[in-house]
């Protein structure tokens, strides 16, 4: 077969007729493959939320999403051991929220028992330095001095470098734990059921020097608290 | 015989695309935090080179020469969407981890490239092999460069842990690690060619 | 001071060349002299802030008739009309321009950079991780300065390692490391560099 001249006719078919099946083709793979891809994602914050719920999310039924702030994709995920959602059948809840990290942002789920405690967490996405700050992903809930916040109180979640902290920070890492902790407690804040003072990375520059002298009673009172917790827990 | 089988070789040693031709370096030096990742971008790209090789040489006739160039960039674009949605749906993991790399496919040099250079001008059997040979040689260097710097930077290749992670140079699998690991490769490369 | 630090934080902390990995073929190709390294720049950078733009706006259109699967088609087969018409846009209105850009235009279209900022600008979730601080939302404005904020790290990024070669060209290299690897070797030693700008903004 000769092959086409160059002529206007010519160059207008072959591109036309080429763009339409590309397109054509594409359109039917994309709605085979569509399906699939919802479910996918939607799988991915499922297993995430399951995950960091208590007992893994067994016998868990969870509440229609609760979006509390859409700019920081602070999204409250409820959990009840009955349909009803009655508060007496409240398990725990799993609260995706993203902020500010070292590298850029990053996105994490965190999950609360009915007391408001730490259950577990995942990171979902992140842009922290690799072999650094993307430890967080498993330090945070590895038993090795003081460095797992499982179980714990969050709300004034601090690294042990700082005033009043009490959580070993990712070795070399310390502003990506910071930014994390902080994360932390925001996350906690959007589902206690008393208002806190929430510590985040930013405002503890600024704040936690102001604070300090003024009310010195409660800031040991919050000191002590989760460290109690945590021995009723190995009890 | 021989003709096909000189083909399907030349991707792999004597042109290949990353250490002799050079092309390509984005995902080269983006994808290769570890072996695994290197590999899975070399075979998305292998899988577009290969089926946009095979259309573009059957297509070639129907295609005039002055609009040759925009109709393989739809018909790459084509298989990159392919393999973007395919890779979504079935391995979101992977996908993740590659994200932007996926659809920058198009604009990989190798691809139109070959195009150009070989599948417009050869019969479909012949540019198959050329893009499996092509898409094979990218992938054996991708893969070779991700184990490099797992090894190194990381301790484990394809996620085997081989050396304790305490004494692991972490440059290697940061940004810089990536020009440096590829640099030395391809002056081994090179001094290996002359003998 | 939120829209300043786009531009810190896309010309020296996440250096588009240098830590994200986009358009490194003109990097390494076009990187022998510190003028052509300009004129290189200077047209990306003019091409790369109109193609963000108009992608921007057919993302649009391409979301309300349901075919976001065609962004891929779309976006390249526009940037390459795109930087066509530029050419032919500026041949007419400014000759001068032209002869200073007009060498550099056509190897723009496989220029991955252009793409790549172009699909991370259409997605706003993308580009609100790229943004920094939390006072940012994704829009035409932030996107499109952090197109040009990004540009501009690609121009920076090729004129200091233009001015590297121009001095390495006199310098003795051993022979296995002649061309490409000690061009990616200085390439590392820069990316190092650049690092030292991380956890800035």
């Amino acid at each position: 077969m000769a092959k086409l001249e160059s002529s206007f006719k010519n160059m207008v078919i072959s591109l036309v007729s080429i763009a339409v099946v590309a397109a054509a083709a594409l359109a039917g793979v994309y709605t085979l493959t569509k399906d699939k891809i919802d479910q996918q994602k939607a799988e991915k914050v499922n297993k995430a939320i399951l995950e960091v719920l208590p007992n893994q999310g067994a016998g868990a039924i969870i509440a229609p999403a609760d979006t509390i702030d859409a700019a920081k994709d602070l999204i409250v995920y409820r959990a009840y051991s009955d349909s009803t959602f009655a508060p007496e059948t409240y398990i725990g809840a799993a609260v995706k929220i993203s902020a500010n990290g070292f590298g850029g942002k990053f996105k994490i789920m965190v999950g609360f028992d009915a007391n408001d405690l730490i259950v577990n967490y995942t990171v979902l996405e992140h842009q922290e330095t690799p072999g650094l700050g993307d430890k967080m992903g498993k330090w945070f809930k590895t038993e090795k001095g003081n460095q797992d916040i499982r179980g714990r109180k969050a709300g004034a979640l601090q690294v042990s470098k700082d005033m009043g902290g009490d959580v070993d920070a990712i070795t070399a890492a310390t502003w990506s734990s910071r930014y994390f902790l902080g994360a932390v407690n925001e996350a906690y804040a959007a589902i206690a059921n008393e208002k806190v003072e929430v510590v985040t990375s930013a405002s503890k520059q600024q704040a936690a020097p102001a604070v300090e002298p003024e009310e010195p009673k409660e800031e040991t009172n919050q000191d002590v608290e989760p460290v109690k917790e945590m021995e009723e827990d190995h009890e | 015989m021989s003709n096909a089988f000189k083909t399907f070789t030349n991707g792999l040693l004597k042109e290949n695309p990353t250490f002799v031709l050079v092309l390509g370096m984005c995902p080269t030096l983006a994808t290769t935090t570890s072996a695994i990742n290197g590999m899975s971008m070399g075979l998305a790209t292998m899988f577009v080179l290969v089926c946009s090789n095979v259309v573009i040489s059957m297509l070639k006739n129907l295609i005039p020469d002055k609009v040759r160039i925009p109709a393989f960039i739809v018909v790459i674009a084509s298989f990159v969407t392919l393999v973007q949605l395919a890779m979504q749906a079935y391995v979101p993991a992977i996908y993740d981890v590659l994200g932007l790399f996926i659809p920058l496919i198009v604009v990989n040099c190798i691809v139109l490239g070959r195009a150009e250079a070989f599948a417009a001008k050869n019969n479909v059997g012949l540019s198959a092999l050329d893009g499996l040979g092509m898409g094979l040689g990218f992938t054996m260097a991708l893969t070779l460069l991700g184990a490099i710097r797992e090894f190194l930077g990381a301790g484990s290749i394809f996620g085997f842990q081989i050396y304790p992670e305490n004494y692991v140079n972490l440059i290697f699998v940061l940004a810089p690690g990536a020009f440096i690991a590829l640099a030395y490769l391809l002056a081994i490369m090179n001094k290996l060619q002359k003998k | 001071m939120a829209y300043f630090l786009i531009f810190i934080s896309a010309i020296f902390v996440n250096n588009i060349v240098l830590s994200q990995f986009l358009g490194i073929c003109p990097f390494l190709g076009v990187s022998k002299k510190i003028d052509t390294a300009l004129g290189m720049g200077a047209a990306v950078t003019f091409v790369l802030t109109v193609a963000t733009i108009v992608t921007y706006l057919l993302q649009i259109l391409l979301v309300k008739w349901g075919i976001e699967f065609l962004q891929t088609i779309v976006f390249i087969l526009v940037i390459a009309a795109l930087v066509q018409m530029i050419e032919i846009i500026l041949k007419k209105v400014s000759p001068a321009l032209y002869q200073a850009l007009g060498v550099f235009l056509p190897l723009i279209t496989t220029n991955c950079c252009i793409l790549g900022v172009a699909i991370i600008v259409a997605d706003p979730e993308q580009l609100a991780g790229k943004l920094p601080g939390e006072a940012l939302a994704a829009n035409l404005l932030t996107g499109t300065l952090f197109a040009f904020a990004t540009a501009i790290g690609f121009a920076l990024a090729l004129v200091l390692f233009a001015g590297i070669r121009e001095q390495l060209a006199l310098a003795k290299v051993p022979k296995g490391m002649q061309g490409t690897p000690i061009a990616l070797l200085t390439a590392g030693l820069l990316a190092m560099a650049f690092m030292g700008f991380s956890g800035v903004v």
